[in-house]
């Protein structure tokens, strides 16, 4: 009866319904569940083992909007009070006249001289309502209109690895392509350089998010750049 | 059309180069796949990058047109399903798929590619009719260059079913081929600011300012011209797409024979 | 009268061969590929995304809509006339019910998800085909899941029960019967049945009984496909 034992280890790769422990000694955290005495995985993810606790990092998912991130959005229209932007998430969020900038906007003003439809948005989310009706704001630092750039978006979940601890990778690809790059938390990421640059630097970023889950990551992401600067 | 983006796609253009780093004038790897639907009686799956697109080929019979007792007749119909692209929506199909479908049988039809005539089983009484149908299974650009090749690919692959009188036994096909004399080959020619491109993708396509479609046979004769986009072309424009086309399409008549 | 040997030679309780991707739709967040025998199902998810009409949405979870759709080559016999029909619209609906006791959708209030099963090609058993599509096209988008969903038709001919019937089978001059299952697989539980034709009480128990392993065995392909998306040539953990 007591007999517990892990079925999985540490970064196993694990689909949903697959079984993770059994027994009462380990405890489901995210992306796991409890049925009667075994733990199961709900998600497609890599198994984290944390002494009794078992999660999984997704592998693959939507963005969900969390309040202070700073995000990419899409201009999707413009109506009487605002903009609506799309998010890269299951939501459209609201950009309304007084966030959108530091300037007075005048009723009855030409939105479309702020932004367009189809212009991309470095932005924040101040309020996500337990409906997930979000709001937007342009005031703070950085926070802007995104003009001729090159927009790659990845699976949300992969944002993490993209930016690299302490912004380690995100540097390296900067530096290496001498591209300008804004990652959106939202998993929208804006790249400006040369044209090869910004293809090597877009390229380097599908990679990262095709193969995040092997290690000796970094290394292969420096040697794909260095390659494709022979070019 | 955003005009950020058109910006973005001619600075790569004006540095001869594109989102996927090819050159202007270059197709992405074309990929063909003859006769891989069990049910039809002809099919081919065509993958240009990684745009999918698979057309199979039915035989049905039926009546012919008053005025064409002793020819049978061929539909070509596209369902760019919504499985393949968030910007396909369930549904009849709409102007895009109508026009792809409408292109690739007129380079078939116009070419002379089929003869009609063959299809015929009783004269001004029972013909074949041959149904293309086309279906998307990824949108990345450039469908109807796909469609066009795979549809005529497929034909080449048909062979009749078995007929008992006025019914067709599916069960068995005959050996008999459909009698194919052309290979009309679409290609699609964009201009984009001052630049033609060829196999566009989603984002050129998004900006283009005017495109042009020329269907030509190994011969090097047109068979089928379908010009969109708002900007109008100059005949020195016309020229130059059409040596494009008749260059590209040699190219993929190669790829086709191996 | 006793069905001596299946019309393609299998053991009454064998699965056609099956071939199993996933991530074969770039553009789709996921997506997946599932070959039984000669039917062939194609599956992309979209979603959760916004959802309209608004009146369809529901504020305490994510709508799960499925399309199941037959290309119009891929049937047997005649050209199936492109467009819904009431034989689409009824796989669509028994698709959903079938997938939605696994899925987790109370995250996305409001929006939906949207999942397209197309039928390149068939012989028999293509619901089942479409909703083992789904269901790791799903898994492959991230949806949270209890399980996978794994389908297979059981049924009798004569005095067999016989496992994944093909179309030929299902045609023969014989008493036949047609059960489509698709089974929560760490649970054992049913989420589909259906069936065409005639059985007792007993034998259907029996049959639902038998089937368990084969799905069982389903279920392990599925879930070698979706790991395999992960194997990268060369490289090690």
């Amino acid at each position: 009866m007591n007999k517990s034992k892990l079925k999985v280890s540490d970064n196993d790769i694990v689909v949903p319904g697959e079984l993770l422990a059994q027994g009462m000694n380990y405890l489901p955290s995210h992306g796991t569940y409890r049925l009667k005495e075994n733990i199961l995985s709900s998600k497609l993810g890599l198994v984290r083992i944390d002494g009794k606790v078992i999660k999984l990092i997704p592998l693959s998912g939507k963005y969900l909007p969390k309040k202070g991130d700073v995000i990419i959005g899409k201009i999707k229209d413009i109506n009487f009070s605002g903009w609506r932007v799309e998010t890269n998430s299951a939501y459209v969020a609201m950009l309304s006249m007084k966030d959108a900038s530091s300037d007075y906007i005048p009723k009855g003003a030409d939105l479309t001289k702020y932004f367009e439809v189809g212009d991309f948005i470095l932005t924040k989310i101040t309020n996500v309502t337990s409906q997930n009706l979000i709001d937007l704001s342009m005031k703070g630092p950085g926070l802007k209109k995104l003009n001729s750039g090159r927009i790659v978006i990845i699976d949300p979940t992969k944002v993490p690895r993209i930016i690299g601890k302490r912004g380690s990778m995100v540097s390296m690809i900067k530096n290496s392509t001498k591209c300008n790059i804004i990652v959106g938390q939202n998993g929208v990421i804006w790249i400006k350089g040369e044209p090869e640059d910004e293809y090597i630097a877009s390229e380097a970023i599908k990679i990262i998010e095709k193969e995040s889950h092997v290690s000796g990551l970094t290394n292969r992401i420096n040697e794909f750049i260095k390659s494709e600067k022979v070019k | 059309m955003n005009k950020e983006l058109k910006k973005h796609i001619e600075k790569y253009l004006n540095s001869n180069t594109r989102y996927d780093n090819r050159k202007l004038t270059e197709f992405r790897k074309v990929s063909i796949e003859p006769d891989c639907i069990k049910t039809a009686e002809g099919s081919c799956r065509v993958k240009i990058g990684k745009t999918d697109v698979l057309v199979g080929v039915k035989f049905e019979l039926g009546k012919p047109y008053p005025d064409k007792l002793d020819q049978g007749t061929i539909t070509v119909n596209t369902e760019l399903l919504p499985m393949s692209s968030p910007d396909f929506e369930p549904g009849p199909p709409g102007i895009d798929a109508i026009e792809i479908a409408r292109v690739v049988d007129r380079g078939i039809r116009e070419s002379g590619a089929l003869d009609m005539k063959k299809l015929c089983v009783k004269k001004g009484e029972l013909v074949w009719i041959v149904a293309i149908d086309i279906c998307t299974l990824n949108h990345a650009g450039n469908i109807l260059d796909a469609a066009g090749l795979a549809a005529i690919i497929a034909l080449k692959t048909a062979r009749y079913p078995s007929r008992k009188g006025e019914n067709v036994d599916y069960k068995s096909l005959t050996k008999t081929k459909l009698s194919i004399k052309k290979t009309p080959i679409p290609i699609t020619v964009l201009k984009i600011g001052k630049h033609f491109i060829v196999d566009p993708l989603v984002e050129e396509e998004k900006v283009l300012d005017s495109r042009l479609t020329i269907t030509t046979t190994k011969d090097k004769k047109i068979c089928s011209l379908q010009k969109a986009g708002d900007e109008p072309l100059s005949l020195e424009d016309i020229e130059k797409m059409i040596d494009l086309a008749l260059e590209k399409s040699e190219e993929i008549r190669k790829i086709m024979k191996k | 009268m006793s069905y001596k040997k299946r019309v393609d030679g299998r053991d009454f309780h064998e699965l056609r061969k099956i071939e199993a991707k996933v991530g074969i739709i770039p553009n789709a967040r996921g997506s997946a590929y599932f070959k039984i025998g000669k039917t062939e199902a194609y599956s992309s998810v979209y979603g959760p995304r916004e959802l309209y009409p608004s009146f369809l949405q529901d504020p305490t979870k994510a709508m799960l809509r499925c399309n199941y759709n037959m290309m119009p080559f891929s049937g047997s016999g005649d050209r199936v006339r492109p467009g819904p029909s009431r034989r689409s619209k009824e796989i669509s609906m028994v698709t959903e019910k079938a997938l939605l006791p696994v899925l987790d959708l109370d995250s996305y209030p409001n929006t939906v998800v949207d999942v397209f099963v197309e039928l390149s090609q068939t012989d028999a058993g293509s619901r089942c085909a479409g909703i083992c599509a789904a269901s790791m096209a799903l898994a492959d988008a991230g949806i949270v899941m209890t399980d996978l969903i794994s389908a297979v038709s059981v049924g009798k001919v004569d005095d067999k029960i016989v496992v994944d019937l093909d179309y030929e089978e299902e045609a023969l001059d014989a008493e036949v019967s047609d059960i489509p299952v698709a089974m929560i697989p760490s649970t054992g539980e049913i989420t589909l049945l259906q069936m065409d034709g005639i059985i007792d009480k007993k034998t259907l128990l029996n049959a639902l009984k038998i089937i368990k392993e084969p799905l069982l065995k389903i279920n392990e392909i599925q879930k070698k496909a979706l790991k395999k998306k992960f194997e990268i040539q060369g490289a090690k953990k």
